[in-house]
């Protein structure tokens, strides 16, 4: 982001919005474990919570809704990695998991 | 001859970036990928366990956690205004945030010596069970970005604050790039919050 | 030849200009020199190795008795040593330096005079990065000494072997958070370096393949490098905590249950690393497939066949080179849909390679070649890697991979990639910007007696271990596979490979010479002694610091040779016209 054309005053309004909105999240995230939801089904709510929060600071604390697209390129790429790191591993030791105990 | 280095400071035209931005993005997802590689870790070994337990089984403090991620939260959004108040030129009000920023970052590090000393003295250590080696490896690590982040912006805040007056456009920059690692770190703690202590 | 001679900048003391430089130059050197070091010490514990091979159990002469009794009492190896040698010939030879040496070493020095920058983005982070280097390089050559010796678990560390080796596997892992530290900095500076410093009108498609082959190389090494230094702090803890992330539950080591608590699990190592090395691989070897074709662009005098797709078959190797790792891993009990996955994508992989390489080839048709040493190098290269690719195909079939797996077969392959292929290739940089960086060219006489003495021991070391793998000889057995029956019939190849590797050590002593007599030259070379067309060659040779004497303009493509309106048979990127052949001088 340029430090030239930007409405401050608008952007900083912007941050309390997401403060707010990230504090509502976390008392949601731990709300959300007293309702004691079987754990596929938690494991699921809670990772969507914290990935909206996530995103919130990512796209706003970070600027990336507005970045220039080398940045996109490269973080998508990163993106696209990281998901093969997190599944690939698992998909393959399925095999040597017992999943059902 | 010498020519200085050029972009260090303004964009270049056809990226639109100077070359903070881009090192510190590249920096963040290498990060990204390393943090990739621990939750791959805790995914497997979690899945895998033959005897997993929650976080709860080991008292692990969800309102300690739970106070340290508003913690997290507040100093992110500190960083954030003492970043815009360099840009409204406003120097003091950055002094004030930047300060803010540490200081939460700080108390960040208190309530994590306090879990751990209070794992420790119930006999919880990282070889006591698979859980808790993750559990001391993941926020150790996650632990380590934020002396690292903190150590920066107090450089920010003191010494090398002395920048503001000689180059103010780089300097912001500078406080741009540490917010995003800040940020970067806040963000890591969002997902191990639910992931350690909830699930 | 410009008159640089008096150039005046600022003076630097000589810690600053030589110790603790941030020039890319002095800062490429320095990697190139100690990752030169690192090679003929990863060499020297290879060829200890070969002795207990060829001579199981005999008494080395002479040296033998230099090691100590804890390593080689009377001389005779013990087969702990043999692993030390083993695992840290490995990890040396690749992390510390074909790769240093083709990124740290190449990448830093050329890559900024390709692209007509003054440095890197960020010189201080490069400086860092090269000292980052020299610690972990320091750590490991320090592990010999420590007690119970240098790390013997292989360059893989699979645990939970290396869970419970000694303690020089802890100091194996502080060095490589160093050098895993210290090409996370390299990568970050080169990306932002070739986006942000390009000479005005050097668009992407103008880059040199070699700087391609750079920008691909640094994001493997950006993206693919982060998992091991996770991996590495899992076993950190293993060791030094005494968690269990990798020692399954119920596990028994010399008769005793070990204490493992919860159940960790060793295939996870596996996956980490494999994520890293097999990017790896092609960090291994794309710089060097950069070097071989600058070097045959400008020795064919003409231009690359097939620029764009060479380039398109680049990304899309980096890009796939993330999703291949578990092949080195079919023995692992994946199950057949995941192997039948990844042999699929490991065949895919082999496709840009295989354009990359046909390209280069085709390259030669029609040419007319300059058979200089840097050409030799780069000729020979190719059907050396064409070997080394094509003998994978078998491992990355999960079916043919049962039965090679883990033998002297998988050594072969893989030594022919980065033997004759990616060390020719360096060998080839080597004599290619020799005189850009001194200012003074190589002796060719000496870099032939160099050349085809190489050339015949390399085949002489690796085509061997083909024939002993198929045989069924397992690799890093101590007694060279003497016990078993099955091997017999291939054990003899064991003296033919031991004295060529011995052989290999001889032919490498014109270079050594070459290296160090040619600095005593007389500055005489030029600015642009191959007559070639990069950027680099626009510079004074050796480049001043901020490299050139004013900021070049590019033109048009890189590899602009013969051009059919030129009169000269080389049309550097940098000069601006390209006169017409003038009518009158053709009668």
């Amino acid at each position: 982001m340029s430090h030239h054309d930007i409405d401050i005053d608008k952007t900083v309004r912007t941050y309390m919005m997401v403060f707010a909105a990230l504090i509502v999240g976390t008392i949601l995230t731990v709300g959300a474990s007293y309702i004691h939801l079987p754990t596929g089904p938690a494991i699921a709510l809670a990772l969507l919570i914290a990935s909206a929060k996530g995103s919130l600071v990512v796209l706003f604390f970070m600027h990336l809704i507005d970045e220039k697209k080398f940045i996109y390129w490269l973080m998508g790429l990163a993106v696209v990695f990281f998901i093969f790191e997190l599944t690939v591993p698992l998909i393959t030791e399925m095999n040597n998991i017992d999943l059902g105990s | 001859m010498s020519m200085a280095i050029p972009y260090t400071v303004e964009p270049r035209p056809d990226t639109g970036l100077n070359n903070v931005k881009i090192g510190i993005w590249l920096f963040l997802a290498s990060e990204v990928m390393l943090f990739g590689g621990l939750f791959a870790g805790y995914i497997i070994l979690r899945v895998g366990s033959t005897d997993w337990q929650p976080g709860s089984a080991f008292g692990l403090s969800v309102p300690l956690a739970f106070t340290n991620t508003l913690v997290l939260i507040t100093s992110s959004v500190t960083m954030v205004m003492a970043w815009a108040s360099l840009i409204r030129k406003d120097f003091s009000k950055y002094r004030l945030y930047m300060g803010i920023t540490v200081l939460c970052g700080l108390g960040f590090m208190v309530i994590k010596y306090i879990e751990y000393t209070s794992k420790f003295s119930h006999g919880y250590y990282p070889s006591t069970h698979i859980f808790l080696a993750l559990y001391f490896t993941l926020t150790g690590l996650h632990g380590i970005h934020v002396i690292a982040g903190m150590g920066y912006n107090a450089y920010l805040w003191g010494p090398g604050a002395k920048m503001w007056e000689t180059a103010p456009e780089q300097f912001t920059n500078r406080v741009e790039a540490s917010g995003l690692f800040w940020h970067f770190v806040d963000l890591v703690w969002i997902f191990l919050f639910p992931v350690l202590y909830l699930l | 030849m410009s008159d640089h001679e008096h150039e005046h900048h600022e003076e630097l003391s000589f810690w600053r200009k030589y110790v603790f430089s941030t020039d890319h130059k002095v800062i490429g050197i320095q990697y190139t020199v100690t990752a030169l070091f690192f090679l003929f010490f990863g060499f020297c514990l290879m060829m200890l190795m070969r002795w207990q091979l060829a001579f199981p159990g005999k008494a080395l002469p002479i040296i033998g008795a230099l090691f100590g009794a804890d390593r080689m009492p009377d001389g005779i190896m013990l087969p702990e040593f043999y692993n030390q040698l083993g695992a840290m010939h490995g990890t040396i030879m690749v992390f510390m330096g074909v790769v240093p040496l083709a990124v740290g070493g190449f990448g830093n020095f050329v890559v900024p005079l390709q692209i007509g920058a003054p440095d890197m983005t960020f010189p201080r982070l490069n400086m860092l990065s090269y000292w980052c280097y020299f610690v972990g390089g320091v750590i490991m050559f320090a592990s010999f000494f420590v007690p119970g010796g240098a790390a013997q678990s292989g360059w893989t560390s699979y645990p939970p072997l290396s869970d419970i080796a000694p303690s020089g596997q802890t100091w194996w892992l502080m060095g490589m958070m160093a050098l895993i530290f210290s090409s996370l900095l390299g990568a970050i500076n080169f990306i932002t370096t070739i986006i942000q410093l390009r000479a005005p009108g050097l668009t992407f498609f103008r880059f040199p393949f070699f700087v391609w082959a750079q920008f691909v190389t640094s994001f493997l090494l950006l993206l693919a490098f982060p998992p091991l230094q996770a991996a590495s702090f899992f076993q950190l803890m293993d060791r030094v905590f005494g968690t269990s992330f990798f020692m399954p539950e119920g596990l028994v080591i010399s008769g005793q249950l070990s204490e493992a608590t919860g159940g960790g699990s060793p295939i996870l190592w596996q996956h980490l690393f494999w994520f890293l090395a097999h990017p790896e691989v092609y960090v291994l070897i794309l710089p060097a497939l950069g070097i071989v074709a600058e070097v045959i662009a400008n020795n064919t005098r003409r231009p690359l066949w097939g620029y764009k797709s060479m380039v398109y078959s680049l990304i899309f190797l980096g890009f796939m080179s993330f999703i291949v790792w578990a092949h080195h891993m079919f023995l692992t009990g994946m199950g057949s849909a995941m192997s039948a996955f990844f042999q699929t994508t490991t065949m895919i992989i082999s496709i840009p390679s295989v354009i990359i390489l046909t390209a280069l080839i085709l390259s030669l048709w029609g040419g007319s070649i300059r058979f200089t040493t840097p050409m030799l190098f780069a000729l020979a290269f190719l059907p050396m890697f064409g070997i080394g690719g094509l003998t994978g195909l078998p491992l990355g079939l999960a079916s043919t991979d049962i039965h090679l797996h883990d033998t002297y077969y998988v050594i072969g392959h893989f030594h022919y990639v980065v033997a004759p292929g990616t060390l020719f290739a360096m060998f080839a940089g080597i004599y290619y910007w020799y005189p850009k960086a001194t200012g003074r060219k190589m002796s060719d006489f000496l870099g032939k007696l160099h050349f085809w003495p190489s050339l015949i021991f390399m085949n002489g070391i690796f085509m061997p271990m083909m024939i002993q793998g198929l045989a069924g000889m397992q690799r890093r057995l101590y007694d060279g596979g003497e016990i078993y029956a099955h091997t017999q019939t291939a054990l003899h190849w064991h003296k033919v490979i031991s004295i060529s590797a011995w052989g290999l050590a001889l032919a490498q002593i014109p270079f050594i010479i070459n290296f160090f007599a040619s600095l005593r030259k007389p500055k005489t070379a030029g600015d642009n002694p191959w007559h070639s067309t990069t950027l680099e060659w626009a510079a004074p040779s050796p480049p001043p610091h901020g490299n050139f004497t004013e900021l070049p303009t590019v033109y048009r493509a890189a590899y602009e040779y013969s051009h059919p309106d030129h009169d000269e048979d080389y049309l550097p990127q940098f000069q601006a016209d390209a006169q017409a052949k003038p009518a009158a001088a053709t009668p």
